[in-house]
């Protein structure tokens, strides 16, 4: 296949990639921080239940929260230690959220431990879903959806291609680069689980093309025979979000408020592959995960392995920050999150750890905001064709029924292209997101 | 000939139609009674929808109809209000004036902030920037969205970036209520002196970390208004139905989180909490 062949998507952006200080560096193994903060909630759905008590002792990889009901996923012990207390502590969104407050010790080998395993030639496709759940596996691409809700296919609805998402499109992540490259043996273990588990025919690994050597190690991993293939993109933001990479790899395109079931399609992230792969032959639950400690205020960049619960503020502490750090954000700049504390912990979604210091965010700040000129540029960035331009207007005068009603607000995914390219710097993003927090209330009221 | 031929066609057209109108009008006319216009004119045209009505017309039909009281509006003046009234021969169905309360007392001389925002100012823009980086998860983020959309400029925010509400001037039509992301207005009676000025759901003394003036759900004031306050959801719960114009049960707050909203003077805290004399904005620590 050429380096760049022609599957992609229309529109988007190309921001800087700014992945060359972290993309060559081996994922190293952090430290274990002297608190772990374990929150019951690192999923999207309800949280998990606490099964520990305060001063009990756990070992690494024993389950210490049950899932509640099917969408929520089990958490495992990030480490051997006790558990101090059970309390709140502060979550990403702000609030403070129960947690379980872990003290690993201090001279512990901290072997895994491991419980019944599940091997994918001869489980069912249920037995891999519970397996997955009872590993507490979510999206590790940042979106931390419970896997096993979504390799759940509805009655009537089948799967033919299972996409292995290892697009990593988002400027300074490196971790899915890494993964592929270190841990190919583990995603190639991953992909029978998931095929099976969905029923599904073919599984493509999409890989963008700034990464030849991660296309190449997983090409020469796939096993003689199997329905595996490669498929290399051309770079472009957003690649990674699901509905680019259906509608790049398969031409179809996944109806507006549908799913990608919808055209017979599931995407997993590669990370999450290769930890189904890793985990389920073991029976072990997740305790650690990949993420790139970056940015220009971090003094020793990397990818590193991360305890599950290690407070950002143990991180960065670790690797060191240049003085004027100004901000930090976990995930990518473009889709990424800031932070209000450090104190909140590292959990299973977190993709990364960026920190800028005045210099970056300096620039922004000091853009100002100019009308709307018409210039069309955020129609030729939106990916799913929104019009930015007007739905920008319309949140302005805050007529959020109408973007919903008319203009698909609801479809847009946040993605931030629109923004980039504004030569007026209007925040139309934040306007979305504002705009679908309000539609989301507003439905939430009317019965 | 021609000409003749196309006169009479056209005024034979006319004729017709001008027919089917009379006739459409006579059967298709909607009675509607004049009084409608007459009341919509005397009303205030603010469009708020303090009434519960969509706007100031819907109101005028609902009060010609008999279905609500002039009272019910509150932008009118008391002689508008009995103008109305006196204009339809009904009572003007004393209601009581309502104002918007804001659950919060956490300014920025009290109440510290973890992080600096940056970006759009607005409470709705910051609320969702990992909530906004105050403190206190659930105070308010002092950045205006409910002066901004408040139509009779009852809202003023004051030194310490917190907005007051104009009792005077406010009218309850409750936009603010709408526009806060935290969800710290409500629309109470003005009779309502008793006041719960803190929307945490966190209890203990660690939240008083991050603000001076919240409440620590301790309980002592449902402990010495046994009755009229229960503690729900780590916050006191003042019940209105009951008699509520009482102090005593901000004597023993400990942070003056239970104010006693004297008309005059603003809020009245009890002995026991503690003065804040601080002027500028509380240290924070970047992040």
């Amino acid at each position: 296949m050429p380096l760049f062949a022609s599957r992609t998507f229309a529109h988007g952006v190309h921001p800087p990639e700014a992945k060359d200080d972290t993309k060559g560096l081996a994922i190293r193994q952090f430290p274990f921080a002297p608190v772990l903060v374990v929150p019951l909630l690192q999923h999207l759905g309800k949280p998990a239940i606490a099964e520990v008590a305060e001063g009990q002792e756990v070992a690494r990889g024993q389950r210490i929260a049950r899932p509640d009901g099917f969408f929520s996923v089990a958490m495992h012990a990030p480490a051997s230690g006790v558990v101090r207390r059970i309390g709140l502590a502060p979550a990403i969104s702000g609030k403070m959220e129960p947690a379980i407050f872990l003290e690993p010790f201090p001279g512990s080998t901290q072997e895994v431990l491991q419980g019944r395993p599940c091997l994918a030639a001869s489980a069912t496709p249920d037995e891999i879903l519970a397996a997955i759940q009872e590993a507490g596996v979510v999206g590790l691409g940042g979106a931390a959806f419970p896997t096993h809700a979504k390799l759940k296919v509805p009655a009537g609805k089948q799967v033919e291609t299972v996409l292995v998402n290892g697009a990593e499109c988002e400027p300074y992540l490196t971790t899915d680069h890494r993964v592929m490259l270190e841990h190919a043996a583990d995603v190639m273990a991953g992909i029978p689980y998931l095929l099976k588990a969905t029923g599904a025919g073919r599984a493509i690994v999409a890989i963008e093309a700034n990464k030849p050597d991660a296309a190449e190690t997983i090409r020469a991993a796939i096993p003689p025979g199997a329905p595996i293939e490669v498929a290399v993109l051309p770079v472009k933001y957003p690649q990674g979000a699901e509905k680019m990479l259906i509608t790049a790899l398969t031409g179809r395109e996944v109806p507006s408020g549908g799913l990608p079931l919808d055209a017979r399609v599931l995407c997993v992230n590669v990370a999450t592959t290769a930890e189904i792969g890793h985990l389920l032959p073991q029976g072990a639950g997740i305790q650690e995960r990949v993420l790139t400690v970056g940015g220009p205020g971090v003094v020793r960049k990397g990818n590193y392995r991360v305890t599950i619960g290690t407070p950002l503020r143990f991180v960065l502490e670790t690797v060191g920050t240049a003085d004027d750090l100004t901000r930090v954000f976990l995930g990518g700049p473009m889709m990424g999150q800031a932070v209000s504390s450090l104190d909140i912990p590292v959990t299973k979604g977190t993709t990364g750890v960026i920190a800028f210091t005045a210099r970056e965010t300096g620039f922004v700040g000091g853009q100002r905001e100019h009308p709307c000129i018409r210039c069309g540029y955020c129609l030729d960035a939106c990916p799913i064709f929104l019009n930015p331009a007007e739905l920008g207007l319309l949140a302005r005068n805050q007529q959020y029924e109408r973007m919903a009603d008319r203009h698909h607000l609801m479809d847009c995914f946040e993605c931030g292209c629109c923004t980039f390219v504004c030569p007026s710097h209007i925040p139309l993003v934040q306007h979305f997101r504002i705009a679908k927090r309000a539609v989301r209330k507003a439905k939430a009221k009317t019965p | 000939m021609l000409f003749f031929t196309a006169v009479a066609a056209i005024c034979g057209l006319t004729a017709v139609l001008a027919t089917l109108l009379a006739m459409a009008d006579r059967r298709l006319r909607v009675q509607e009674d004049p009084r409608i216009d007459t009341v919509e004119e005397m009303l205030p045209h603010a469009n708020c929808g303090a009434c519960g009505y969509p706007g100031c017309r819907p109101f005028a039909e609902a009060l010609v109809e008999g279905k609500a009281k002039p009272g019910k509006c509150s932008v009118s003046t008391d002689a508008g209000r009995e103008r109305i009234a006196g204009y339809l021969g009904v009572d003007v169905g004393a209601e009581e004036k309502r104002v918007a309360r804001l659950a919060c007392a956490g300014g920025a001389n009290v109440a510290r902030a973890h992080a600096h925002y940056q970006g759009m100012e607005s409470c709705a823009a910051a609320a969702l920037v990992a909530g906004g980086g105050k403190g206190c998860f659930y105070g308010c983020l002092g950045l205006a969205d409910c002066e901004v959309a408040c139509t009779f400029d009852a809202i003023r925010m004051n030194e310490h970036h917190l907005p007051v509400v104009d009792e005077d001037r406010c009218t309850a039509c409750g936009d603010c209520v709408v526009a806060c992301p935290k969800d710290l207005f409500s629309l109470h009676a003005v009779s309502h002196r008793l006041w719960v000025a803190c929307n945490s759901a966190a209890a203990g003394d660690e939240i008083l970390a991050d603000c001076q003036v919240a409440c620590t759900a301790c309980g002592r004031c449902a402990a010495d208004a046994p009755g009229l306050i229960t503690m729900r959801n780590n916050l006191p719960v003042i019940d209105y139905t009951r008699e509520h114009a009482t102090k005593t049960p901000i004597q023993r707050c400990p942070t003056g989180a239970i104010v006693w909203l004297d008309a005059k003077a603003g809020p009245v805290k009890g002995p026991a909490a503690p003065k804040i004399l601080r002027k500028g904005a509380r240290q924070d620590a970047p992040t």
